[in-house]
């Protein structure tokens, strides 16, 4: 473990405004005071998890430089990303490469699939004249086969295969980070398990970090170390997957793990959250964000927002009701996460 | 108010089928031939069953759905079979006697609720237009009071009659929809994937209101989906679509823990689970392309269980018990799936077969 991580999210908070006036109304807090810290050195695997409107999407967009942040700092070996010269923008963009979501939108329909696998060769001009033999290892390694893959269009290719030739893309540039926007989230149940398969092999066996960013705490669970939890901005909950997910500590985290609906029936969905009055539903909160929907809500739940209190050496929780505990400060979350935390560093994913 | 399915809710299912579906068949013309999109699909329910109709993409679910509404378009065509509610056959009824028969006796709750109402006009009037369609002018009497009854079965307060589509939050707009096609109390209600563009939480709320809604009007549900978790949270049957047929049909519990047929086995294995971290296991190969289906059975480049018969015959249907029928050739030679043979143990770096042109129908799973 080196002391500059590899990427670190620094109480990072990013509000959009709509019309001309600061007011209040016109701001929306998309993110607020968000840190997280990748470690250079081990390969780590970290879900950043959130309904519709968490602000997972902000944060992946943030970090690939496609937003600049409104407070806080987002750091990549050190280097605040927006003060990078030319070159080390350069280098950023190739060692932290994005996979998103629709496999579909990715493509253009004119050209052949094997576009988008020479283009950010050229592009990075790598492995000049070996191009061709390193695109088909690419492809070997997620288990598509070149001679079937290239030269065709990206209609003859179903989801699976296209988001398959999206991740050989990633793995093609040798990138430090691989961020993943719910990358199967348009993909058939019996390819999913094997596109989120490779995307932890690129962990264990390509020592490249996975930033995996979804609405399915069980896909989570099944790939990462670690998970930020987030509802409306703000991270909830924070730490080891095992423990957030087996043991939510945050009312929201708690709805959620609950909600999800297992192939299981001895495993059955649980009460929904009726105890919730109108009234407390459209109370205003300046504190938790969660505070409205929240069964346990207490008077300085509306007015505190709470901070980060770390309920295990290896999870932290920002709810009032775990208060007990010491609290900390947004900036060091690295301490509950894997790599961070003392006698776990460098464990390679269980598989 | 209870929203857990009691056990004794599986045994609802007693007395004549409210629902009978035989040997349907859906085609789409196509410049190279008719595809086969629902081939000889039959299954029964009754008073207060739940089916869920799982599947892929491209396997025929949505087809199914529009097929059992008679919502097919071209180039759709129902090919063949009867969809009976009681003793009307859907396939037979002219215009007019369709248009009795949907919203009354089968009513469709669609995907993507944003899509399926009127955005210029009130929740309430949109009910209201259903009702007198059905009912005529005699029924504006009391007209308000049953709205805001049936706006309090979906959850949803009386002010909502006065709103816009776009003033509701999508799981309102949901219920919006389910309180719409229920107006009727029909005797069967369809749900293509009603959830599948709302959160997890609010999913679990719209399904669990959707299951009171149904229980109290005591119909038959067809909730179609791909995703097997919410069905199993959800059903009392598991229907299992490949290439269009029906493969295998049974009572949740033994579905889950005692498949029959490969592929449902197989799509279990495939889910990720809460309770240790395992080996991801995919399902091998691509689903078919139904204008190229491969010889025999349509699963059969992707079985880990297939033999010679398996190339050659297209399996039939086998009653394996009162209320389980699957099709594939391991049975009734098996008494129950065969552990799977340690030499094709799956591994997800096999390289993927390309078995022809994957040409797929739209995408169905929304993001």
């Amino acid at each position: 473990m080196s002391a500059t991580p590899l990427l670190e999210l620094r109480n990072v908070t990013k509000v959009f405004q709509s019309g001309v006036r600061k007011t209040p109304a016109n701001m929306t807090v998309a993110l607020r005071d968000a840190s997280l810290v990748l470690p250079d050195g081990t390969a780590t695997a970290t879900a950043i998890a959130g309904e519709s409107g968490s602000g997972k999407t902000t944060m992946a967009r943030l970090l690939l430089g496609f937003i600049k942040p409104s407070e806080g700092q987002i750091l990549y070996k050190g280097v605040d990303i927006t003060k990078m010269d030319k070159a080390q923008r350069l280098a950023y963009r190739r060692e932290v490469q994005p996979i998103f979501q629709d496999p579909f939108e990715v493509y253009n329909p004119f050209y052949k699939v094997d576009h988008v696998l020479t283009t950010p060769l050229r592009n990075f001009g790598l492995y000049a004249g070996e191009e061709q033999k390193r695109i088909e290892e690419a492809l070997e390694m997620v288990g598509l086969r070149p001679k079937e893959t290239l030269g065709r269009y990206p209609h003859q290719l179903s989801g699976g295969q296209r988001q398959r030739i999206m991740v050989a893309r990633a793995l093609l540039l040798r990138p430090r980070i691989i961020m993943a926007d719910e990358p199967v989230s348009m993909v058939d149940a019996s390819l999913r398990a094997t596109i989120l398969d490779e995307l932890r092999k690129l962990v264990s066996e390509f020592g490249i970090s996975l930033l995996y960013i979804t609405h399915d705490l069980t896909t989570a669970y099944q790939v990462c170390d670690d998970i930020v939890v987030l509802y409306q901005g703000t991270v909830t909950e924070v730490g080891s997957v095992e423990k957030v997910i087996r043991d939510p500590q945050h009312p929201y985290t708690r709805l959620l793990v609950s909600s999800i609906p297992l192939p299981d029936r001895t495993q059955r969905w649980g009460e929904d959250d009726s105890a919730i009055t109108e009234e407390q539903a459209r109370r205003s909160t300046s504190g938790c964000r969660f505070a409205p929907r929240c069964a346990r809500a207490m008077e300085e739940c509306w007015t505190q927002i709470p901070p980060l209190f770390r309920v295990d050496p290896d999870r932290a929780a920002s709810c009032f009701l775990r208060k007990d505990a010491p609290v900390l400060p947004s900036e060091q979350v690295g301490q509950v996460l894997k790599v961070m935390r003392p006698g776990d560093a460098g464990n390679a994913p269980a598989a | 108010m209870t929203t857990e399915t009691t056990p004794a809710r599986v045994t609802v299912g007693t007395g004549d089928p409210v629902l009978r579906v035989r040997d349907l068949q859906v085609s789409y013309g196509t410049p190279n031939g008719d595809v086969p999109a629902v081939d000889h699909v039959s299954f029964s329910l009754q008073p207060g069953q739940r089916l869920g109709l799982i599947g892929e993409s491209g396997s025929g679910k949505t087809t199914m759905a529009t097929a059992l509404m008679r919502l097919t378009r071209p180039p759709g065509r129902i090919v063949g079979g009867e969809v009976l509610l009681g003793e009307t056959d859907m396939l037979k009824l002219d215009e007019k006697g369709l248009r009795e028969v949907r919203l009354r006796d089968i009513a469709l709750v669609p995907q993507g609720a944003m899509n399926s109402l009127n955005p210029v006009m009130r929740i309430g009037n949109q009910m209201a237009d259903a009702i007198e369609a059905h009912e005529g002018r005699a029924a504006r009497k009391g007209m308000e009071e049953r709205i805001s009854a049936q706006l309090a079965r979906v959850g949803l307060p009386p002010t909502v009659a006065r709103r816009y589509p776009h003033e509701l939050s999508g799981g309102m707009k949901q219920r919006a929809v389910m309180a719409i096609s229920t107006v009727l109390n029909p005797k069967v209600i369809i749900a293509d994937e009603p959830t599948s563009a709302l959160d997890v939480v609010v999913q679990r709320q719209v399904m669990q209101t959707l299951g009171r809604l149904q229980e109290g009007i005591g119909s038959a549900v067809v909730l179609i989906g791909h995703d097997m978790g919410l069905i199993a949270q959800f059903a009392d049957l598991i229907g299992v679509m490949y290439a269009g047929r029906l493969v295998e049909i049974g009572p949740v519990d033994e579905m889950l823990t005692d498949p029959r047929h490969p592929y449902t086995r197989l799509l279990i294995d495939s889910l990720p689970k809460l309770t240790a971290k395992g080996k991801l296991v995919g399902i091998p190969g691509l689903p078919p392309a139904l204008l190229n289906l491969p010889q025999g059975c349509a699963f059969n480049p992707r079985c880990p269980y297939a033999f010679d018969r398996c190339h050659q015959d297209v399996p039939a249907v086998q009653q394996l018990a009162p209320d389980r029928r699957a099709a594939c050739h391991l049975y009734p030679a098996n008494p129950a799936l065969p552990a799977l043979p340690a030499s094709v143990q799956m591994d997800a770096a096999t390289p993927l077969e390309l078995t022809g042109p994957a040409m797929e129908g739209q995408e169905e799973v929304a993001g």
